[in-house]
């Protein structure tokens, strides 16, 4: 073998080396979540001191209790309920406001849409951990302590700017020329955002619905300061702070839970990732 | 007054002026095509005419009626193909062609026959089940100008609709489009960049630079009596030769007309040069001579075009007596560019 | 010279059907309605708070009572004073620059990596997102697991190959608390961050760094002065995006230290948590998250330079 083919033989080997180190830092906790949402008891709870005992594989048929626990012994179907309920009414309020108000800064407003467009966006890097202590008076004003209702009425601060922000670039990449032909084929510009515009921007809209309910899916800090009941929590809130007696965490069913939870999340992920970096990459203000 | 007319038009984006003082007159059945290059704001003025662009100042009436901002596009008659023929892509082609004829709520019956009347004259029958990106450019072109008729419009707005198409279905697409219109007899306004398209389509050309329009005539006039040294280069190609003879004064000649002393018959009045040729290229039917004339200041670069029945050798860097007929000599006058002429159009 | 016709056109008016100019026609307020409960929402949700954020930082609020009384600077005055408020500042901007400068180092490197034409990129993509994908209070968790005293898999594994020969008890341990939330945010936020650059690559047109390659750069030449220039807007908005969110976590921090042992491991968010609402302080509360505002202006600030830049066309 020549000495380049050598050097690029290890080139290559390098390479793969080094792209599964990086997968294998960001992956392994999920493996470890796998063992412990399934492994028995006796498997897990072995103190890691015994170095004779391998954590890293199922010493002993995986078991099911802990799943069963989950959804049978703990109050997580109860959160897995309230997350959709919430997240349902959010999703509502969200579309009801960021669809017209995509169409408008896409469509409708010349110079100084673009700048509104950047300034809803600046909204969405307002963080929980700033405004939860004036909400905390807002909520406290309106009696909605310990009520999903407070997150129903919170959340949409920031899924609206994000969803607002990506249907702008759903609602530009739609062709001016089809708005114009329909001007002149017969239609008002309500007409036309009602019978050309809408339809085509299904797509678009599904995507704000499901990247809306993600957002609420993981949001914890304003769940953490407004829920204080066990059966009002959510799945992202529940899980960390209600699995637990007394000072012993239920490590199987929590990352039962973890698991469960992150995979459809993922998926959706994966599915509009391109999508969403083009709208980032393009910065702000171009959709 | 004209069927579409144009008063004073004027359009500002903020500083750019992209259609500066149009005076416009259409006439009835007419094909007028509105010609120049990108920018010169042949699309901006049709836009007006259509409703989507608001004039800055001036004003457009169709068949005698004012139309301003109180009438919006679907109310002024007109049907407009684009570049980008704006299919519905969501729709087939039968329901594009319908969608105008819908907004009319017409009844079903009436749609579906003037739909199958639009397709028929444009041959496409048989591809009204398809969704547009299930058709061909050609089939899509179609399509457009099917849905465009059906609605009985008093004015159809072209805006470069065959420059999506490759060059050979270009030249046939012309053609055709050239029939239709005169078959179907209703006022056209067509944009092109494309001086060819505008001089085998057009009844007459609006010529336009800058938000200006610079010359308005029949195909030959335009061609032949060029309003100003713009106009003259624009059209024709290779373009008109303009040289300079005085501070006052540039002469301009058609390649066409530039021909080989020889080639003259005695008898015919002729303004003499002397070419120096720096290069021939030989395109088969014709020869192109690029060289300069000798006894002008500077560099005065002229193009000559010799058919090829002229057979005269020419040779790279020789030099040779070319002329041109008194009546095809043109003179501009060097400050304003415009044509000093006794020949009137 | 006119036309040939078929024969005379009637006047074609417009069918009567289509009236002048409506409101929905008026494409001004059309823009405007459309806007305002968007608009009503941010305003009234996110704008009047953050006012009054503001407002209850030089206030004496409690969260008991609805009272509101003005003391002007003074509560400043008291955590400027509190080392702890001194430590949560340090930590917040010694865990955000630490994570963000490897999380960073480690994206650009991953996504050369990924970017030599690989098979099994698409799957690799998607285990990548999953870091991201998951709820943050979900990742801590998991991460205190992984980081338990008595059971963490990591102490195991570094025993069992003999690169430790004491133990780790991460959460016991000031620094080894600080390491642990290091590592959760830049596990959480470097795969994202690869995905992005990764992106932003084969964003960058492939002639210009051939024509390098063609040049004759060596491999770090090229790095350096060609491909890192090409990503710099996208890796801009990238790290903007992780400073604001790291500088700004609430739940890694919580979730595995609690700002614990010994209050070490505070940052700005969870001090503030636990003045402002634990402790129903609202004005002491307020006035610790109000420093993180200057980190939120930069970043804008640095977003919107990088969206006119690649709006100019650089």
């Amino acid at each position: 073998m020549t000495r380049r083919r050598w050097l690029r033989r290890v080139k290559r080997i390098a390479l793969y080396a080094g792209a599964a180190l990086f997968t294998l830092f960001a992956i392994f906790p999920f493996y470890w979540m796998l063992l412990t949402a399934f492994k028995t008891n006796r498997d897990l709870y072995v103190g890691a001191t015994d170095l004779s005992h391998i954590p890293w594989i199922f010493n002993e048929p995986p078991t099911l209790q802990h799943v069963q626990l989950l959804f049978l012994g703990t109050p997580y179907l109860t959160w897995v309920r309230n997350t959709v309920l919430v997240g349902a009414a959010v999703v509502v309020i969200t579309l009801v406001c960021a669809v017209p108000a995509g169409y408008s800064l896409a469509r409708l407003s010349g110079r100084w849409g673009e700048r509104l467009g950047i300034g809803i966006f600046l909204t969405y890097l307002v963080p929980p951990t700033l405004l939860f202590i004036p909400f905390a008076r807002v909520i406290a004003l309106l009696g909605l302590q310990n009520s999903p209702w407070a997150l129903v009425l919170i959340y949409p601060t920031f899924t609206i700017p994000f969803c607002t922000w990506l249907l702008m670039g759903f609602f530009r990449s739609i062709p001016r020329d089809i708005e114009e032909q329909g001007l002149i084929d017969g239609y008002s510009r309500w007409g036309v955002i009602r019978a050309i515009v809408l339809p085509l921007a299904v797509s678009g809209i599904l995507t704000a619905v499901i990247f809306a309910f993600t957002l609420v899916l993981q949001e914890f800090v304003y769940a953490l300061t407004f829920i204080s009941s066990v059966g009002k929590m959510t799945v992202s809130l529940g899980v960390p702070v209600a699995l637990v007696r007394g000072d012993v965490f239920y490590w199987g069913s929590l990352m039962a839970a973890a698991l469960i939870t992150s995979i459809p999340i993922a998926i959706v992920y994966n599915l509009f990732i391109d999508r969403f970096i083009a709208g980032l990459t393009a910065g702000a203000v171009k959709g | 007054m004209g069927y579409v007319e144009a008063r004073s038009l004027h359009k500002h984006f903020g500083e750019v002026r992209a259609v500066d003082g149009v005076d416009l007159d259409v006439k009835e059945g007419e094909l007028l095509v509105l010609l120049g290059p990108s920018g010169c704001g042949k699309t901006t003025l049709m836009r007006m005419i259509a409703g989507l662009e608001i004039p800055t100042a001036g004003e457009i009436y169709i068949a005698g009626e004012l139309v301003d901002q109180d009438v919006p596009p679907r109310a002024r008659g007109i049907a407009m193909v684009f570049q980008s023929y704006a299919l519905y892509p969501h729709k087939t082609a039968f329901q594009n062609i319908a969608f105008p004829l819908e907004a009319l709520r017409k009844p079903p019956a009436e749609i579906k026959r003037s739909v199958d009347w639009g397709a028929g004259m444009f041959g496409i029958r048989h591809l009204l089940g398809r969704r547009p990106r299930q058709l061909s450019g050609g089939e899509r072109q179609r399509v457009a100008l099917a849905r465009s008729v059906v609605r009985e419009p008093r004015v159809f707005l072209f805006d470069e609709p065959l420059s999506n198409l490759d060059a050979q279905l270009r030249a046939v697409a012309r053609f055709e489009l050239k029939q239709f219109q005169r078959q179907i007899g209703t006022t056209t306004i067509y944009v092109t960049h494309d001086q060819i398209e505008a001089m085998g389509l057009g009844d007459r050309i609006a010529v336009m630079n800058r938000g200006k329009v610079r010359q308005i005539g029949t195909p030959q006039e335009v061609y032949n009596y060029p309003a100003d040294t713009f106009v003259a280069t624009f059209l024709g190609s290779p373009p008109m030769n303009l040289v300079p003879r005085d501070v006052h004064t540039i002469i301009g000649f058609r390649p066409e007309t530039f021909l080989p002393k020889s080639a003259f018959p005695a008898d015919v009045h002729v303004e003499t040069f002397q070419l120096r040729v720096r290069e021939v290229e030989h395109l088969g039917s014709d020869r192109l001579v690029y060289g300069s004339l000798e006894g002008f200041q500077g560099e005065a670069p002229v193009i000559s075009d010799i058919p090829s029945t002229i057979t005269m050798p020419i040779a790279e860097g020789e030099t040779y007596p070319f002329a041109v007929a008194r009546p095809n000599l043109r003179t501009f006058d060097a400050q304003t560019g415009f044509r000093r002429d006794d020949r009137a159009a | 010279m006119t036309a040939l016709r078929r024969e005379a056109h009637p006047s074609l008016a417009p069918p009567a059907i289509f009236r002048r100019r409506t409101l929905a026609d008026r494409e001004d307020l059309l823009g405007r309605i459309m806007l305002a409960p968007a608009l009503i929402y941010v305003i009234v949700l996110v704008g009047a708070p953050l006012l009054l954020a503001v407002l209850l930082s030089f206030s004496a609020s409690f969260a008991g009572s609805l009272e509101f009384r003005w003391i002007g600077l003074r509560n400043f005055a008291s955590i400027l004073a509190d080392s702890q408020f001194r430590l949560a500042l340090r930590n917040t901007t010694l865990f955000t620059v630490i994570s963000q400068i490897l999380v960073m180092i480690l994206a650009v490197t991953a996504a050369h990596i990924l970017e030599a034409a690989f098979a099994g990129r698409r799957v690799v993509r998607f285990l990548l997102l999953l870091p991201w994908a998951v709820p943050v209070s979900l990742a801590a968790m998991a991460w205190t697991w992984i980081f338990d005293s008595t059971f963490s898999v990591i102490n195991w594994t570094l025993k069992v190959t003999g690169l430790l020969s004491g133990w780790f008890y991460w959460f016991g341990d000031p620094t080894l608390a600080m390491i642990a939330i290091i590592t959760v945010h830049v596990w959480r936020m470097f795969p994202f961050a690869t995905v992005i650059v990764l992106a932003g690559m084969t964003a960058v047109p492939q002639d210009i760094r051939e024509a390098a390659v063609i040049d004759g750069a060596s491999f770090w030449r090229r790095l350096f002065q060609v491909n890192l220039p090409l990503l710099l807007p996208i890796i801009t908005v990238s790290v903007l995006f992780g400073v604001v969110f790291t500088s700004t976590d609430l739940g890694v921090v919580w979730l595995l230290t609690r700002g614990g042992p010994y209050n070490s491991t505070h940052v700005l968010s969870t001090l503030a948590f636990q003045r402002g609402i634990l402790g129903a302080n609202l004005g002491q509360g307020a006035s610790i998250a109000i420093f993180l505002l200057p980190v939120l202006f930069l970043a804008a600030v640095g977003m919107l330079r990088v969206a006119r830049r690649t709006e100019v066309g650089a």
